[in-house]
C-alpha cells in the first residue's frame, strides 16, 4: 500500500520547502512509495490523515497551534523540518520582548511604515501567542531534521529510510544547524 | 621528582605523575574526552562539565579537567550514564543563551556547534530561556555578542593568565552571569585592554569576534595562542 505524505508550512520562510523541491528527480523515488497528499502545493483544505507528516516553521500564532494540534492527531509519524521547527530559530528573536512590543516595532514604529503604522487586524490572520515556540514544545515530534534550510540530500535520506520502513540516523556527519 | 604510577582508564592502565589531571593523562593515552572550557596552558576551571568521567569507588560524576590522578584510580570516560549527561549538558548550554547558528557569524567555525554534531544533538530538549543580551561593539576591533557566550571563561583566563592585562572578568551568578570588561564599562572605553586579540582567538564560539567577520565567515586562529603559550613556557 502506498504510504500517504503532507507538508506544511507553519511560522518559517518556506526555504525547507524550497529544499524539499530540490530534491529533484529524486521526487519520482518518493512519488514510487508514497503519494503527497497534501502541501502547500497541493490544494486541498483540512491536512487529512497521513504516514508521515512534515512541518516545517515554528509555532508563531494561535493558528499554528491549533494546526499543529491537528496534525499530529491525524500523522503517524511527524517530521520536525527545520530550524525554525526545531529551534524556533529566527522567529523566536521576539521572545526577548512581548507580542505587543513586537507588533509595534514591526508595523508602527519600523522607519519603512508611513507615520500613520497600522496593526493588522484582520481576523483571517492568527494572533500572535506570547512566546514563539519549537514544534516538540507543543507536539510530540518523531524525528527532527535541523537546518538552515536542511539540504536536500538530508531530506531525502530521512524521507526514503522512513518510507522503506527503516529509522533514520542523523549521526554528526549528517547534523548541519547552520 | 615524584615517582609515577599507573590507573587504569577504560580497564586499560596508563602511566600518571602526581599533580596531573586526568585530562591530561587522557590526552597523553590518546583517550578523547570532550571538552569546551579546557584551553590547553590555562589554568583549568570545570566551568562547562562536558569532560565529566565515573571514578570507581567515587558517588558523584567528576570532570577530568580539574581531578587529579591519584594511586589506583580506575577511570570509565564512556557509559551510557556518561552519554546521557553529555548530551544533557549540550542541550543545557544551547537553552541558556540565544544560540540561532543560521545567523551567527561563527556557523560553521564554532567550538560549540561541532561537539553538539560531535554528541548528536538533533534538538535541545529544554526549554529556550531567550535571556536579554547585550552586544557590546564598542571596540575598535572586536565585538562581545553575550547573545552566544557559554561563560567558558577562557577569555578571562588567557587576558589575565597570558596577556597579563586582567581586563575581563565574571559579573553576577547563574542566569545573569555576563562576561564583563574592566568595572563593566564598555569594551572600548577600557584602559587596560591592549587590544591583543586573544580573548577572540581562544573563545569556542562566536561570542567574541573581529567586528569585520561577515555571518559564517569568521576564522579563528585558537591554535596560535597555543603555541604562543608553549613557547613562552607560561605555566599557570
Ligand atoms: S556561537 Fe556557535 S553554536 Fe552559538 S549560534 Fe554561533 S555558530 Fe551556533
Ligand atoms: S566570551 Fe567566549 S571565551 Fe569568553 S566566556 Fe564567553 S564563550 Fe567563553
Ligand atoms: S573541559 Fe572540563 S569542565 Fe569544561
Amino acid at each position: 500500500m502506498k504510504k500517504k505524505i503532507g507538508t506544511v508550512w507553519l511560522g518559517g520562510c518556506s526555504g525547507c520547502h524550497m529544499s524539499l523541491l530540490d530534491i529533484d528527480e529524486r521526487i519520482l523515488d518518493v512519488a514510487a512509495l508514497a503519494d503527497i497528499v497534501k502541501s502547500p502545493v497541493v490544494d486541498s483544505k483540512e491536512f487529512p490523515d497521513v504516514d508521515v507528516a512534515i512541518v516545517e516553521g515554528a509555532i508563531i500564532t494561535d493558528q499554528h497551534l491549533t494546526e499543529v494540534r491537528h496534525i499530529r492527531a491525524h500523522s503517524k509519524i511527524l517530521i520536525a523540518l527545520g530550524n525554525c521547527a526545531v529551534t524556533a530559530n529566527v522567529p523566536a528573536y521576539r521572545n526577548r520582548v512581548t507580542k505587543e512590543e513586537a507588533l509595534k516595532c514591526a508595523y508602527v514604529d519600523a522607519s519603512s511604515n508611513d507615520s500613520a503604522g497600522q496593526m493588522p487586524d484582520s481576523p483571517e490572520l492568527g494572533k500572535l501567542l506570547d512566546r514563539v515556540r519549537p514544534l516538540h514544545e507543543a507536539v510530540k515530534v518523531d524525528y527532527y531534521i535541523p537546518g538552515c534550510p536542511p539540504s536536500a540530500d538530508l531530506i531525502f535520506y530521512v524521507l526514503s529510510e522512513l518510507l522503506n520502513g527503516r529509522t533514520p540516523n542523523l549521526d554528526k556527519e549528517k547534523l548541519k544547524y547552520g | 621528582m615524584n615517582a609515577s604510577f599507573t590507573i587504569t582508564i577504560d580497564n586499560q592502565s596508563v602511566e600518571a605523575t602526581p599533580g596531573e589531571s586526568l585530562l591530561e593523562v587522557c590526552r597523553k593515552a590518546n583517550i578523547p574526552l570532550p571538552v569546551m572550557c579546557d584551553f590547553k596552558g590555562l589554568s583549568p576551571v570545570g566551568a562547562c562539565r562536558l569532560c565529566l568521567v565515573e571514578i570507581e569507588g567515587v558517588p558523584k560524576l567528576l570532570p577530568a579537567c580539574t581531578t587529579l590522578v591519584a594511586p589506583n584510580q580506575a577511570v570509565h570516560t564512556q557509559s551510557d550514564k556518561l552519554r546521557k549527561y553529555r548530551r544533557m549538558i549540550i542541550e543545557l548550554i544551547f537553552s541558556e543563551r540565544n544560540h540561532i547558528c543560521a545567523i551567527c557569524v561563527a556557523n560553521n567555525n564554532c567550538e560549540l556547534q561541532k561537539m553538539a554534531y560531535e554528541l548528536g544533538m538533533d534538538h535541545v530538549r529544554f526549554p529556550y530561556l531567550t535571556p536579554v543580551c547585550e552586544v557590546d561593539a564598542s571596540h575598535e576591533k572586536y565585538v562581545m555578542d553575550h547573545n552566544r557566550c557559554i561563560l567558558c571563561t577562557r577569555c578571562v583566563r588567557v587576558c589575565s593568565e597570558i596577556e597579563g592585562a586582567m581586563t575581563r572578568d565574571v559579573m553576577g551568578r547563574g542566569f545573569d552571569a555576563r562576561i564583563i570588561t574592566e568595572f563593566k564599562q564598555p569594551w572600548g572605553d577600557s584602559t587596560g585592554c591592549t587590544s591583543c586579540g586573544k580573548c577572540v582567538q581562544v573563545c569556542p564560539t562566536g561570542a567574541l569576534t573581529p567586528n569585520d567577520a561577515a555571518q559564517g565567515r569568521l576564522k579563528k586562529n585558537p591554535e596560535l595562542v597555543a603555541l604562543l603559550i608553549e613557547k613562552r613556557e607560561a605555566k599557570p
